[in-house]
């Protein structure tokens, strides 16, 4: 079933695990001397004897057939039920609630939910309990998703069954006698005002009603399908739910108070009391039930405590109608009251079967509680049911399908569905039964189509056709190189939460920005998308640190969310790339002292992005004070053509300390801006056949000149010939004026035309002497 | 004696010395005792002056005979030397090869963006694209493009994080489809897609349920796509995942925005179908969610659905990577415990 269908979820039997538990009959009762709740019970188990049980239940009495677990039964829970002694008296087994069979707490009828459940009197003695509580047999337990809310019934899922098993279903009807000394248009008047809140309305009045338990097997069949029995008038509307999936309302007809039923909205601010006690402040999107006065209940959802059916009633008003899935869905959302009733009302319902379910209950009603069904039915709308017809070619069938069906196929699927049609050629017209009314379309033809015919027994073909290279875009390849490098420089690709909280969303912010923060958040952690992502990272270390994975290197890609204004528009979406790094860099090992991270590891890692991606020479670095997370010694903002693209640093150690790290480096940058920027790409140049020569130069500088603005001098001055310059020293300290440093360079200088001679060397050197000198008052060393 | 003998006595002496030489030290010194200018070679060279004009040319080209002899002997012992010194100093040189090696840092792809770069590559090897969108979306584009409107009952199948009315976190990548078949030129061919990237749900967050995860959602729109296309693309990505022996099987399920629906189960590749824990004894894994595009969603997007149909797909990177690797909590993916990351760094 579950491949052509409905997902089977579940088959269990009902008396699963469960032994030896039987008919007991109390023949005395008396309370345990020691014990103030306990009383001693002697049993009759069908056996020569009977047995004594101790109860604890606090309404056991004599005279009552009970459940009994025999020594040696299993009851729910696998517990095992031992002969045993209580304060001194000996118990043969147990007398049982329904719970301790498994019935779960809240479908066990209120009468017997604080004790044990009382038996039929003719019940047989030590017969086992299972078929008299409807345990001996199995449960099919089906998911049904939304659209196929007509098997949301018993009715419906027959049909179901029906057309998988190619089997026509067959259902015992309820023939109602009315009884014609009255009619019900004369006990009462029913009015809607607006017919799109409720197309169908029908009241049947139903009269000297003895108010009772239901009987014992229609009490099973609910508790089986999860409904709490109530009495022989609700249990009735309940099991008509489940048959036909119509839900339906029993008032009280005497609390109702005037001799009419008004269906209208609610006016903002009504209050109406419901079922369950709740005092319920209404508006304009509810439909409600009144007496033309005060209401009664809401609409398809629950109905009102003043007009509930109790142990008075004798005359019952029947509501069957249909209201407006949106109005219901919104009640029951608003209030979080969501029921088998509303949430059938929100699917939909058979509307060709309001009546007939309406008779159907009535008819019960009358047969279960002694009273007799009014003539009648008081019917304030009644939906005209338009036939749908769904039009669809053989030919269309196979070409959507892949598939070579025949007429006759397709004539067998649709008998199997109870569908009937016209065949004009290979023209379908299909009349759509109202039980599917999620049936409309030529789409849905051709899913009954397929899955009838079997998933299984589809064709396996890839689509034809023009097909053209599919290819990473630039950005993509991009992206995928620079995770690449970025794993071979020992960063670990972490993903983070894009949600967090509103403080830590605006740290480290690179732009101006309002937070977009959720309406409903499902806890404190998590309220507001990111604006950095390197909050989310620190989040990461810490969360390793903490359990002695000290020494951590990540980095990160994803979307950061910027809003201009904290309006209704889309947030900007950039995608940015962060690095977080914490401990050593090396760790110590035998041959390598520890090398604890520090801000030019992370540099270097960024320096070797930029120039993978030809970049390098378009990038600046200048410290800055920026940003209130960094250390605003040990910053660097980064930029690209004079552009703000991002930043790397060590993190501040307050901010440090709040995310509960020692200390970390960090970057972040707007890959997508990097991505977007104009590069040179490869431009090949011939291996120089010429020796370079290299040249070291030794300078002493003020100590605010930056290592940038001295490179760009020196490369400046070089011209064409110099083709490398490397830092090699960094001295400030002993033997140095205070205030300045030391630097050295290697500078490299290479013709690919020809070999240099010492002349156009020490030329080139002068110039960039002079440079120093003049511009930086570089005293050259 | 004559200088023939005397050469011949010196060669001799020569040769013995040369072989019970140990070192490079030594042999140089014979070289400078017997050849240099003050050694008995050079001596007897001298001597030759005394001899006749007939006699000189004989000896002395026997003199030199004997020095190239005595020249090549130590040339010889020398690059033997040389060899034995050679091989001392290598021995002398070995390591513990079992040391461990200097750590060269390496960082691993985290598994989801391994198990999104595969699916990624098996769509591009088959004509597709790889389209990203909006994280955060419009409800027009999420729900109702999808053929979801407002209070439809299906909204409840995904429970949704809202940030205004109109504005939420999407929770599947179907708007980036909505958003790319409104701008798609057909006559530039046919719409192939896929559209990784995460998506929310408003879910607590336990060992199965996470409000982020990734999700992969492929859409193929043309004339004449069928049914059977779509199961044959599933059977060629589940195989290239899963293992070439794996079979799919279709399902009917329910998707507001594809009509027919299915759920698509793979043959379990722990056990291959016989029943184990990973298939929960029934052979079968579910994996993805699929189905032909509902003509509603084609038409919103401007589409002709009478010219027009397409197949669509959407499964979570999560549910791939913790089936295929034994994985049982979900949370681990966004913890980022390094134990858990670092274990995927083997490229199976």
């Amino acid at each position: 079933m579950s491949l052509t269908g409905i997902e089977v979820e579940n088959v269990r039997r009902l008396d699963e695990g469960l032994k030896k538990i039987v008919v007991g009959f109390i023949k005395d009762c008396r309370p345990h001397p020691d014990s103030d709740h306990l009383s001693i019970c002697q049993v009759d188990v069908g056996e020569a004897e009977p047995s004594q049980i101790i109860c604890g239940a606090p309404n056991v009495q004599a005279d009552k057939k009970v459940i009994v677990a025999l020594p040696g039964a299993r009851i729910a829970g696998n517990i095992k039920i031992k002969k045993g002694k209580m304060r001194g008296e000996v118990s043969n087994g147990m007398i049982c609630s329904l719970q301790e069979l498994g019935i779960a707490d809240n479908v066990v009828p209120k009468a017997y939910s604080e004790g044990i459940f009382f038996l039929p009197d003719d019940s047989k003695v030590g017969m086992s309990v299972f078929p008299i509580l409807g345990m001996d047999d199995s449960m099919i337990e089906l998911s049904i998703t939304p659209n196929r809310a007509d098997a949301l019934s018993m009715r419906g899922t027959a049909f179901e069954v029906g057309a998988v098993y190619r089997q026509k279903p067959v259902f015992t009807d309820k023939k109602v006698i009315e009884d014609d000394s009255a009619a019900a248009d004369q006990l009462i008047q029913v009015m809607v005002e607006d017919e799109a809140d409720a197309p169908t309305y029908k009241i049947r009045m139903i009269k000297d009603v003895k108010i009772k338990e239901s009987p014992l097997w229609l009490q099973n069949r609910l508790i089986h399908a999860g409904i709490r029995p109530i009495n022989n008038i609700v249990d009735v509307t309940n099991y008509c739910l489940l048959e036909f999936g119509q839900p339906m309302h029993a008032f009280d007809y005497d609390k109702i108070q005037t001799v009419k039923i008004v269906v209208r909205r609610a006016n903002a601010g009504e209050k109406l009391v419901t079922l369950d006690g709740e005092q319920r402040t209404l508006t304009a999107d509810n439909i409600l039930i009144t007496n033309g006065e005060t209401p009664l209940a809401l609409a398809g959802v629950m109905g009102g405590l003043d007009s509930e059916i109790t142990e008075k009633t004798t005359t019952v008003a029947l509501e069957s109608a249909v209201f407006d899935p949106i109005s219901i869905r919104k009640t029951a959302k608003m209030f979080n009251l969501r029921s088998e009733s509303s949430s059938r009302f929100e699917k939909g319902i058979n509307v060709a079967t309001v009546q007939e379910a309406c008779d159907f209950a009535g008819a019960m009603m009358a047969e279960l509680s002694g009273g007799t069904v009014v003539s009648k039915t008081v019917t304030a709308t009644s939906m005209k049911l338009k036939p749908v017809l769904v039009k669809i070619t053989l030919a269309k069938i196979n070409r959507s399908l892949g598939t070579t069906l025949t007429i006759e196929q397709v004539n067998e699927i649709f008998a199997a569905l109870g569908f009937k049609y016209d065949l004009n050629h290979d023209q379908y017209e299909v009349t759509i039964p109202p039980r599917r009314w999620d049936i409309a379309i030529e789409a849905d033809i051709l899913e009954e189509v397929a899955r009838i015919y079997g998933y299984d027994r589809l064709p396996s073909t890839l689509p034809g056709g023009q097909v053209q290279p599919g290819s990473l875009t630039k950005s993509q390849q991009l992206m995928r190189a620079t995770k690449t490098l970025l794993e071979g420089s020992g960063l670990t690709e972490a993903i983070s939460y894009a949600l967090t909280t509103e403080e830590k969303a605006a740290h480290f912010l690179q732009k101006e920005s309002f937070p977009t923060v959720l309406q409903f958040p499902m806890s404190e952690e998590r309220t507001t998308m990111r604006m950095n992502l390197i909050s989310g990272l620190l989040d990461d270390l810490a969360y390793n640190v903490s359990r002695k994975n000290e020494n951590i290197a990540y980095y990160e890609v994803g979307r950061v969310f910027y809003q201009n204004k904290s309006a209704d528009s889309l947030p900007i979406e950039e995608n940015h790339l962060a690095i977080a790094v914490t401990g050593n860099w090396q760790e110590k090992d035998w041959q390598t002292i520890k090398q604890p991270v520090d801000f030019f590891v992370i540099k270097g890692i960024i320096e070797n992005l930029f120039s993978m991606y030809g970049l390098t020479n378009q990038i600046t670095y200048q410290n800055s004070q920026d940003y209130p997370e960094m250390h605003p010694g040990r910053t660097a903002r980064i930029l690209l053509d004079g552009e703000n693209i991002g930043f790397i640093g060590q993190v501040h150690p307050i901010t440090a300390k709040k995310y509960g790290l020692e200390s970390a480096f960090v970057g972040e940058l707007n890959i997508q801006q990097i991505f977007a920027a104009d590069r040179k790409g490869i431009i090949y140049k011939e291996v120089s056949k010429y020796p370079a020569v290299k040249r070291d130069i030794a300078l002493l500088v003020d100590e605010n000149i930056t290592n940038q603005s001295l490179r760009s001098g020196i490369h400046a001055a070089g011209g064409r010939l110099l083709h490398r310059v490397e830092l090699f020293d960094l001295y400030q300290g002993k033997n140095i004026e205070k205030g300045k440093k030391s630097l050295a360079y290697t500078l490299t200088f290479m013709d690919p035309e020809t070999t240099l001679t010492e002349e156009e060397i020490n030329q080139a050197l002068n110039k960039i002497q002079k440079r120093l000198r003049s511009d930086f008052s570089a005293e050259i060393r | 004696m004559t200088l023939k003998k005397q050469l011949e006595d010196l060669r001799d002496r020569a040769i013995k010395n040369i072989d019970s030489t140990l070192t490079l030290n030594d042999l140089n010194q014979i070289r400078v005792e017997i050849l240099g200018k003050k050694g008995p070679m050079t001596e007897v060279l001298r001597g030759m002056k005394d001899l006749s004009a007939s006699e000189r040319p004989v000896v002395g080209s026997y003199a030199n005979e004997i020095r190239d002899v005595i020249t090549e002997k130590i040339e010889k012992k020398k690059i033997f030397l040389e060899a034995v010194k050679l091989n001392q100093t290598l021995k002398e040189e070995k390591i513990d090869v079992t040391l461990s090696g200097k750590k060269v840092p390496q960082g691993v792809r985290h598994v989801l963006s391994q198990t999104l770069n595969e699916i990624e590559d098996i769509f591009l090897g088959m004509g597709y694209e790889i389209i990203e969108g909006y994280e955060v979306e419009k409800d027009y584009y999420n729900f109702e493009r999808m053929n979801i409107p407002k209070e439809h009952p299906a909204r409840d199948m995904q429970d949704t994080f809202y940030i205004t009315d109109d504005v939420l976190l999407r929770t599947h990548t179907s708007p980036v489809q909505a958003r790319t078949m409104e701008v798609h030129d057909f006559s530039r061919g046919p719409l192939r897609m896929i559209s990784p990237g995460k998506v929310f749900r408003r879910d607590t967050d336990d060992a199965t349920h996470s409000h982020q995860f990734n999700q992969v959602e492929g859409l193929v729109v043309d004339k004449g796509i069928t049914m059977g296309d779509l199961k044959g693309t599933l059977e060629v990505m589940v195989k290239k995942m899963f293992g070439q022996e794996r079979k799919i099987r279709l399902r009917p399920s329910y998707f507001p925005f594809t009509e027919p629906s299915v759920e698509v189960d793979v043959s379990c590749f722990k056990c291959g179908g016989t029943g184990c824990n990973v298939c929960k004894h029934t052979g079968w894994i579910e994996i993805l969610g699929a189905g032909m595009v509902h003509p509603n969603v084609l038409e919103m997007s401007g589409i002709d659905s009478n010219e027009y149909s397409g197949f669509a797909f959407g499964l979570g990177a999560e549910r791939v990577a913790m089936l295929r690797y034994g994985i049982n909590d979900i949370r681990h993916f966004y913890q980022n415990d390094f134990r858990f990351l670092e274990q995927f760094k083997i490229k199976e």
